[in-house]
């Protein structure tokens, strides 16, 4: 019989699809959550809830809840223009996002919690002066937010949840000046904008309602917060050495603000024969607060780099499944359909995100009363697609960059759940 | 337990694996195909513009963006091979032969007195000809080679370069002393190889604005000078024997034919009447009255047309001087006798504009003319001073195109440019023909680059024209291309190769290759 339903899980999971995210979000928020295809909002499981939807933290069985964890993603992104033949491919470090969440009943109807986890981030890494250098060699950008929580049970069918949100980040991003500018010996010309410690305000609420013993409903969202670097370093290299060249050798400062949009979550979670749970989540970021990325840089004479991104609000659709297989082992798994926020002619190569599906599994194993290990897989698939961005500019004219993307990402998660 | 995890670790090494792979992938060659010829090994065979010279020298960056091994990255499309080049050892330009200079490094635009101009740019060359290198070389490339040149003897001996005898880009990568260009090109057994030749047996002469000969009717291109025009029967000899050796060994190529001289902005940069009041300021009544004597003199001798007057409102034709029409000096001179001039000064005006005439629109000046013009001539004043004329008389008699005449090598006169025309279109006749006979691809630069010329090419960041400096097809001599230039020759020759061999290469994007001018110091 258990093997019966383990085959049954087995072919979910193979049905299921990934876990990484539209624009510049991560999915990999918690082990557990993340191997039910990233639903959690009406799932009281474990300390996740402090990301997912706070509101449920007081619902946990336990007075202390601590859910930590990390996630390695492996992502690969391909790009070739058959009209020329030219081909490249990304050669993109290890991410590893991590999150901390802890939560702690003060008394019946009242907890309170603490997170901390890096909700945006990107990594992308082309090889030096391939053919989009002009619009992207490296960026690597990343924001952890840190948050204190309070979650209060108005009853037992319903409780509310939130918190103010510290966000910190930093970003690097490394292009070539434009197509053609070298320096005497050849080099291309570059420029790697720096800006790190970025801090600024944001919060989030919530609510999670029972209206049975079985269905939960929930309901997050989280503000929108705006990263603005003021006074970072931009570094001009290999630029010729010629009162004739459009900028010069040399840092110079730059101001440019990066939104890191507001999401909203509403989902449900429904347990059945006993040991099993369906989830599902609803998420929609708002990533219109995205139109453009500008960098004024310092000095008058050095002409500003505009990049219009003009993204649209994108939805994601989660399912995930959950099976108490043993006492010491649950298994679970899931799948997503995450929509692009990238309109078409705006698909830069610095974030090559069309819709994704996201396949995910996993399983907890408690090693003892009060451990337990997480573990998560996710495969992130994209579709082959022929796309091109549209609004670089040279001499006033715009010229598209195009060609075919094919992307992946592989997610590994290992996490420990603890409760007191 | 242990076997969950078992399968688990399975699953995500599969995953792993799983990297990203298009459905027909440029890469791994699933797109495109060589159709009826092979790429393995090409070689390309002849001048400058062969080898990736630009801005008035050959330097690493130039060869890095030479037509062929444009080609040759895309080749590699469809099986090509590696490309090898003899490339320069710096990318200044400059030759040394023995540790002497023999050749300038590149040009640059750089600021002089506030405005951009080019000038060559600083560094001491390190490229001794004398070193040269071992292998064989894909990029058969040789500047200033002419259609004989390629099967002459020698060619590469580093001894014979002093005298004129031998050229000094051969001499660093021939494989000895005596082999010929098309036998070292034979040499490496090419498959596909590209022929564009027979520019400099025109342009050496229209370069040096008709000063060398015309050598039609001579046969032993031995005697021949370097500005000198090519008999169109040695062409036609010549031209045959390289394209029969090259297509013995290789079962495809391309041949391209030769521009017109006309299409480059050497010829059509500097204007014939760059002449204005602003430049010649308060000296255009004086310059007015010493012509005046000059144009009655002409009147009087039945030349009213050669009569000299500068504008004080518009612009006015330099001052040539034109072989072309007839000598008239010792009537000059005596006619200026008789009009109350002392012999002296009748003498040397006679001399002096003997056979000078206001430019006009059919008249080219090149592009060398623009930092002459205008100057004093140091050469004349001590010719003059020489012959006892005062030295300030001497000076202002010596104002290149404005007191004193304009040299032959500074224009291309009507005739001389018949001669040039007339040699290019046979030229290309032989070319055209010898495709056709061979089944050769054929790539029409000539008309090419009267289109860059004419109407300009538009490309994904707009458009290339031959304006000098600006237009981005042509490099800061005006008569090589650009990396930008060159690309686009590149996707022409392609297209000529897909249409003959039934091949499918791909261009590339020209706007990826540097139309700008060369800046730096």
């Amino acid at each position: 019989m258990i093997m019966k339903k383990l085959l049954f899980f087995a072919v979910f999971l193979l049905a299921a699809s990934v876990t990484y995210a539209g624009g510049y979000r991560i999915s990999a928020q918690g082990q557990r959550a993340l191997a039910m295809g990233h639903t959690g909002v009406a799932v009281v499981n474990s300390a996740e809830l402090a990301f997912f939807n706070p509101a449920g933290l007081v619902y946990l069985e336990n007075d202390l809840n601590i859910s930590a964890g990390v996630t390695g993603v492996m992502s690969n992104v391909k790009w070739q223009n058959s009209n020329t033949g030219q081909f490249s491919e990304t050669d993109n470090p290890i991410g590893t996002p991590f999150y901390f969440y802890a939560s702690y009943r003060v008394t019946d109807f009242l907890s309170v919690g603490l997170s901390a986890y890096s909700p945006f981030g990107s990594v992308v890494e082309y090889p030096t002066d391939w053919a989009g250098s002009h619009l992207v060699n490296i960026i690597d950008l990343q924001a952890i937010y840190i948050q204190p929580l309070i979650s209060i049970k108005i009853s037992d069918y319903f409780s509310i949840g939130g918190g103010p949100i510290f966000a910190t980040g930093g970003v690097n991003f490394n292009r070539n000046v434009n197509r053609t500018l070298t320096d005497e010996q050849g080099n291309r010309s570059n420029v790697e904008v720096d800006a790190s410690n970025i801090t600024n305000w944001g919060w989030s609420a919530s609510w999670m309602f029972n209206p049975t013993e079985n269905l939960r409903i929930g309901f997050n969202y989280r503000s929108e917060i705006i990263l603005e670097a003021e006074d970072g370093e931009a570094v001009f290299s290999n630029v010729p050495d010629s009162a004739l060249s459009p900028i010069q050798n040399g840092t110079v400062g730059f101001d440019a603000s990066l939104p890191m949009p507001a999401e909203m979550s509403v989902g449900l979670s429904y347990e059945f024969c006993d040991k099993w749970l369906f989830a599902f989540d609803y998420n929609r970021a708002y990533w219109e607060a995205y139109k453009d990325l500008n960098i004024d840089f310092a000095p008058d004479d050095v002409p500003d780099s505009s990049n219009p991104r003009n993204y649209k609000n994108a939805s994601t659709y989660r399912f995930g499944l959950q099976y108490e297989a043993l006492d010491q082992l649950t298994l679970r798994a899931g799948y997503y359909l995450d929509e692009s926020p990238v309109r078409e002619g705006y698909f830069a190569p610095e974030t090559p995100r069309n819709d994704s599906q996201g396949f995910t599994g996993g399983l907890s194993y408690q090693i003892s009363k009060r451990f337990a290990l997480d573990v998560s897989v996710t495969y992130l698939r994209f579709k082959e697609v022929d796309a091109s961005y549209d609004y670089y500019m040279e001499d006033g004219t715009n010229v598209p960059f195009g060609g075919t993307y094919k992307s992946n990402a592989f997610l590994g998660g290992l996490g420990v759940t603890f409760n007191l | 337990m242990r076997k969950y995890i078992k399968y688990a670790a399975i699953l995500a090494l599969g995953l792993v694996a799983c990297e990203p792979e298009f459905d027909e992938s440029v890469e791994d060659d699933q797109v495109y195909s060589q159709g009826d010829a092979s790429f393995e090994n090409y070689v390309a065979v002849g001048n400058s513009l062969t080898a990736g010279y630009a801005d008035n020298a050959l330097y690493i960056q130039g060869q890095q963006n030479s037509f062929p091994n444009i080609l040759a990255q895309q080749f590699k499309r469809v099986g090509g091979g590696d490309f090898t080049q003899p490339l320069m050892n710096d990318n200044l330009g400059g030759l040394l032969l023995n540790g002497s200079p023999i050749s300038g490094n590149r040009l640059t635009l750089s600021l002089v007195n506030g405005m951009p101009a080019p000038t060559p740019i600083g560094g001491a060359p390190t490229t001794e000809i004398t070193n040269t290198l071992s292998g064989s070389f894909n990029n058969m490339g040789v500047p200033g080679a002419k259609s004989y040149h390629l099967i002459a003897p020698g060619y590469g001996n580093a001894a014979g370069v002093a005298a004129g005898m031998a050229n000094p880009y051969f001499a660093r990568f021939r494989s000895s002393e005596n082999v010929t260009v098309i036998e070292d090109a034979i040499a490496q057994n090419p498959t596909f190889f590209s022929l564009w030749i027979g520019n400099n047996d025109v342009l050496g002469y229209a370069a040096a604005g008709g000063a060398g000969v015309n050598q039609q009717g001579n046969l032993d291109p031995s005697t021949y000078g370097s500005t000198d025009i090519t008999d169109v029967n040695v062409f036609a000899s010549v031209y045959s024997q390289e394209v029969d050796a090259l297509a013995a060994s290789a079962g495809g190529g391309v041949l391209l034919n030769i521009p017109n001289v006309t299409s480059t902005p050497y010829f059509n940069t500097v204007p014939y009447n760059p002449l204005t009041p602003d430049l010649l300021g308060d000296q255009i009544p004086t310059l007015n009255a010493t012509y005046g004597q000059l144009n009655q003199a002409f009147a009087f001798l039945g030349v009213p047309e050669r009569a000299i007057q500068f504008s004080t409102t518009g612009a006015s034709g330099v001052v040539i001087h034109d072989e072309s029409i007839a000598d008239l000096s010792v009537q000059l001179t005596q006619t200026l006798i008789g009009g109350g001039l002392d012999p002296q000064t009748a003498t040397i005006y006679g001399a002096q504009y003997g056979q000078a005439r206001q430019a006009n629109a059919n008249d080219f000046m090149v592009l060398t003319s623009s930092s002459v013009i205008g100057t004093v001539n140091m050469d004349r004043v001590a010719e003059l001073m020489g012959a006892g004329v005062p030295e300030e008389t001497a000076g202002q008699l010596s104002v290149n195109g404005v007191t004193y005449p304009m040299q032959d090598q500074y224009v291309l006169l009507p005739s001389e440019q018949e001669d040039v025309a007339t040699a290019t279109a046979a030229f290309n006749q032989i070319i055209e023909g010898m495709a056709a006979q061979k089944g050769l691809a054929f790539v029409d630069a000539n008309s090419l680059l009267d289109r860059v010329a004419t109407s300009g090419i538009n490309y994904d960041g707009g458009t290339i024209t031959s304006e000098f400096a600006t237009g981005g097809a042509f490099s800061l001599d005006g008569i090589h291309l650009t990396p930008r230039g060159y690309a686009f020759m590149a996707n022409q020759i392609i297209n000529s190769i897909n249409m003959t061999y039934n091949s499918t290469i791909p261009n590339v994007n020209i706007g990826d290759y540097s139309g700008g001018p060369a800046i730096g110091e």
